[in-house]
Formats: C-alpha cells, structure tokens, sequence
C-alpha cells in the first residue's frame, strides 16, 4: 500500500512536471532576480552592479516622467473601469429583461468586441476615427479610456449569468410589497449581484494597471502627445528595452506588482462592507 | 409593446457598438483621397480593392503571407503547448492525490494574478543570452510550461464535475493513471479543450506587448507586428494597405467567434475569463 502511494505521487509530480518546471523556471526564479536587479544598475552587456536603493530613490524623488505616468496610469484606471462596468452592468440588465432567442443573439454581438479590441489593427481604426483627439494632450487619454470601455462585453456577460442567478421569488416578492424599478434594482438586484460586481471589479482593475498594447498603437508608440498617455507600461518597456536600463526597470516592475496588490487588497478590505454573500442571511 | 422598445433600444446600442468594426471595414475598401475628405463616415464613395493589393504587397519589404506564416506558427504552437500542459497538470490537481496539492494549486492561482512586467526582464536575459531572441522560442515555450495557469484553473473546475466513478471503473479495469488521462478523462474534457485552445488562439494571434519585446527582424514579424510597422508612418498615403491588413488581421478572430461564439460565452460565464 505504501509503495503504490508513493508511485501514486510520482506519478502525479510526472503529470505536474511541465507546470512546475515553468512555475519554478519562469515564474519564481524570475521573480527572485528581478528583485535583486531592482537593486542594481544593469544594462543587459555589462555585470549588474549593486546600488542599493538608488533605483527605487529616483523613482519617486528624481523622476519626473515617473511620477507623470504614475498619474497618467491612475487616472487612465479610474475612468475606464468604472465606466466599463457601469456600460456592462446597464447593457446586462436590458437584456436580461429581454428574454428569448433575442438575448443570446444580443449577448454574442455585445461580447465580440472583447475579443477584437485587444488588437493593433482595431486600435489603429480608433486612431483615425479619434483622429483630432489623439493629437491633443487633453483628449488623448480619453479615446483610449473609451477604447477600452467599448469592450464592456466580457463583464457584461459575467454580469448577466450573475443575474440570472438571482431568485425570481425576491422579485414577486418584491412587487407584492409595491416595489418600484428602481427600488427593486437598489434593494435586491445590487446586493444579489454584489459578489459579481466585485469580482469583475478586481479583475478589470488588475488588467487597467497593466493597459500596454492601446496606448502604444494610438499613441504611436512613444506616449504622447507631450507624454498625455504615458502609461506606467509604456514607460516601463521605454527604459527597460529601448534604454536598455533593466535595473531600472525591475525596480518599475516591482513597484507595480506592490501597488497592484495593494489596491486588491484594499478592494478585498472594503469587500465587508457592500458585498454580500447569500449565505451570511 | 415594452419588448419592442427594450428590442429596440439593443438594436441601438448595437448599431454603436459595431461603428467602429464596420468603419473599419469600410476605410479598408475607400480610396485615401476620398478618405481623408470623410474620415468617419462609412462608404463614403468610391470603392477600391486597391487596399488589399498594397497589404497583401506587405511592408518593410516582407510580403503579408509571411506575417501570416509566423503569426499562424506561433498561434498553433501556443494552442498546442496550453491544451497538452494545462491539461496534464490540470488532471494531476483534479483527480490524483498528493502532497503538496493544496498549495501548489494555491500558488497557481495566484500566478494568474501576477503581473508579467515582473518576470519579464530576467526571463528576457536567459532568452538573450541562449541566443534565443528573434525566435519564436520564447514566444512558445512559456506556452508548453503551462504559464497561463488561468487555463488550469479553467480545466481542473471542469475535470473535478466529471464522476469519479469513472476513475474507479478504470482502475479495475487495469488503467493506470496515464491511460485514465489519456482515455477516461481528457475525452471527457473535450468543451474545456476547446475553450482553452479557442482563447489560447485569440489572446495570442492579438498579443502585441512580447512579440515586440522578443522579434526584431521583419522577416520574423508577425501580423500586429506588421501593422506596427504602419504605426511610424504618420502621413494618411498609407490608410488603404494599413485598414486592409487591419481587416485582414481580425478575419480569423472573426471566423472563430462566428463557429465556437457558444463555447466562448459560456467560458466567460463560468470563469470570467478576461476576454
């Protein structure tokens, strides 16, 4: 018996053996000297030499171009995802309401532009079709926020099979007792749909920390006009592979997996308070 | 009466959010001139095919067909790493017991969150110094090590609804667990293969962020690599081959959506993947 659960675990460390190489290999040892580059200077031709903080120093005291993108990002991050789930969350509910062949034909059509609107030849058609936003620093930010609102279809569908979920008894219910659209939105279907909204919410704001590929195409690669879209990414991918400062880079890098998971954490922290799950009754 | 009006509504907002597509499309089929004189309505007025000629003329001296050529050998290679290691180590968390199942699952997980800026860089120096840069190598290889945990996670939530049962039945009948894999479980699985493979094709024939980090030759670019090439050239001259290879790059994507759109929207539902 024990020697068939040993090989038992052999065998399953045999099925397991391309993740864990990749895991080990891609994932933690990676990590590990990304780390350790953060603290040094380091051009990819020459050894790393140590200095310490001094990356990490610059960032936040001698950088201006950081901090702006730093900005940029946060405020790219703010407008798109509320916007996005605001769109996904009003276009789920019509079509709930929609019952029938009509929904999934909807629901499809509404979901493709998820699927297209990662690319480059989209995003160039958002370029010309913005054409005299993208050249003003003030408006530039705001064709990609709405590029990116556009693809509103991958949380609509997670919302709507979420709504779908909710008891239709609570709404009979609810409409016995005289309740009006509004309040019945307000009262059952916000805190059913809750554990959805906030899984879609940490989701979207992970992806809008990391937004490269829009930003490069409709900004034609360098961020600009005068750096209005110089996103955390795109600054990041400009030191470390056009200057070749890796150091730099990493220590950028690992700033940016801090702040991310800080922001989760503190979206999971007010989770308490406005998500609700069922069971808790 | 309230159903035509919610009918109608979805008919709008779908006529919005479908502008840009068919734009796009019509762009890729007018002459410049005509073009830059109506830049955002559609079918302005003349149609040409003239576009598709130029992007299937290429640019930066390599023909479309070699764009193609790369952007399918690296879209099918990824396909193929995600389906064959996400599967094997799916089926290990799923179905067989062993120790340190619950934190190895657990790490996986979290690697789904993590963003690849943080790994990027050292992974970049060991491929620079194998001499493996402007190759597909590191482009497909991460594939074939199961990095894109998200498709585990995906296949063990489906491979744990399949009966256990069968495990059992399987091993009196003299199935270890490679033949019960092979045999039993990753039939079984076939709606979670194709999602992963479907997605897999997608996210890959779309990537742009490492195919610009890893191929710097033309000859090795890839489609969005290709259209990259466009995004330099600031004058208009270009608009016609620019939206017709831009077309042309979305006709798969489009073609996959049309056959396996159940597949895909049923995936986002279950998993929230990220679409």
């Amino acid at each position: 018996m024990a020697l068939a659960q040993r090989r038992s675990q052999g065998v399953a460390y045999l099925f397991l053996g391309p993740w864990l190489l990749g895991a080990i290999g891609l994932t933690v040892a990676p990590m590990v000297v990304s780390l350790y580059l953060s603290f040094t200077d380091y051009d990819l031709f020459n050894e790393p030499r140590w200095v310490g903080v001094d990356n990490y120093a610059k960032l936040f005291g001698d950088d201006p171009r950081y901090l702006h993108s730093v900005g940029v990002t946060l405020r790219y991050v703010a407008w798109s995802v509320p916007l996005k789930l605001v769109l996904a969350l009003a276009v789920a509910l019509l079509l709930n309401s929609l019952r029938g062949k009509g929904q999934a034909f909807f629901r499809s059509a509404f979901y493709a532009p998820s699927l297209l609107g990662a690319s480059v030849g989209l995003a160039l058609a958002w370029r010309a079709i913005f054409d005299t936003w993208v050249d003003t620093p003030d408006h530039a930010l705001v064709t990609i926020v709405l590029l990116s609102a556009w693809q509103f279809g991958a949380p609509m569908v997670i919302f709507l099979a979420g709504l779908q979920q909710i008891p239709r008894d609570l709404f009979d219910a609810a409409a016995v007792d005289g309740a009006g659209w509004w309040r019945r939105l307000w009262s059952i279907t916000l805190p059913m749909l809750s554990p959805v909204l906030f899984f879609n919410l940490v989701l979207e704001t992970i992806h809008a920390f990391q937004a490269f590929t829009q930003a490069f195409v409709v900004s034609g690669g360098r961020g600009g006009p005068a750096d209005s879209t110089l996103f955390y990414t795109l600054y990041l991918y400009e030191r470390g592979f056009t200057e070749f400062r890796m150091g730099y880079a990493s220590a950028m890098a690992w700033v940016l997996l801090v702040a991310i998971a800080l922001i989760t954490a503190v979206l999971f922290r007010t989770s308490r308070y406005w998500v609700f799950y069922g069971d808790e009754r | 009466m309230k159903r035509a009006a919610i009918f109608t509504l979805c008919l709008a907002a779908l006529a919005l959010v479908l502008y840009p597509i068919v734009w796009l499309i019509s762009a890729s089929l007018t002459p410049v001139e005509d073009l830059v004189a109506n830049l955002r309505s559609l079918f302005p007025g003349r149609v040409t095919t003239d576009g598709y000629a130029g992007a299937l003329e290429g640019v930066g001296g390599e023909s479309f067909w070699t764009f193609l050529a790369n952007s399918t050998i690296v879209a099918s290679g990824a396909v193929i790493g995600n389906v064959v290691s996400c599967s094997l180590a799916a089926y290990a968390f799923a179905r067989l017991r062993f120790r340190l199942s619950g934190p190895l699952f657990a790490f996986a997980l979290v690697t789904i969150m993590l963003p690849a800026h943080v790994t990027l860089i050292p992974q970049y120096v060991v491929f620079q110094r194998l001499e493996m840069i402007d190759t597909f190598v590191p482009l497909i290889l991460p594939k074939l090590l199961a990095t894109d945990a998200f498709f585990v996670f995906l296949m063990v939530q489906f491979m744990r609804g399949i009966p256990y049962e069968l495990d059992e039945a399987a091993k009196i009948d003299g199935c270890g667990p490679i033949r019960n894999y092979r045999y039993v479980v990753l039939p079984l699985s076939r709606p979670a293969m194709v999602t992963t493979a479907i997605f897999t094709f997608i996210w890959t024939w779309n990537d742009f962020f490492s195919q610009l980090i890893y191929l710097s030759s033309t000859e090795n670019y890839t489609i969005p690599m290709g259209l990259r090439l466009f995004i330099d050239q600031t004058s208009s001259s270009s608009y016609g081959p620019m939206f017709a290879m831009s077309v042309l790059s979305l006709v798969p994507i489009g073609l996959f959506f049309l056959a396996f759109q159940r597949f895909l929207v049923a995936g986002v539902a279950t998993t929230g993947l990220k679409g």
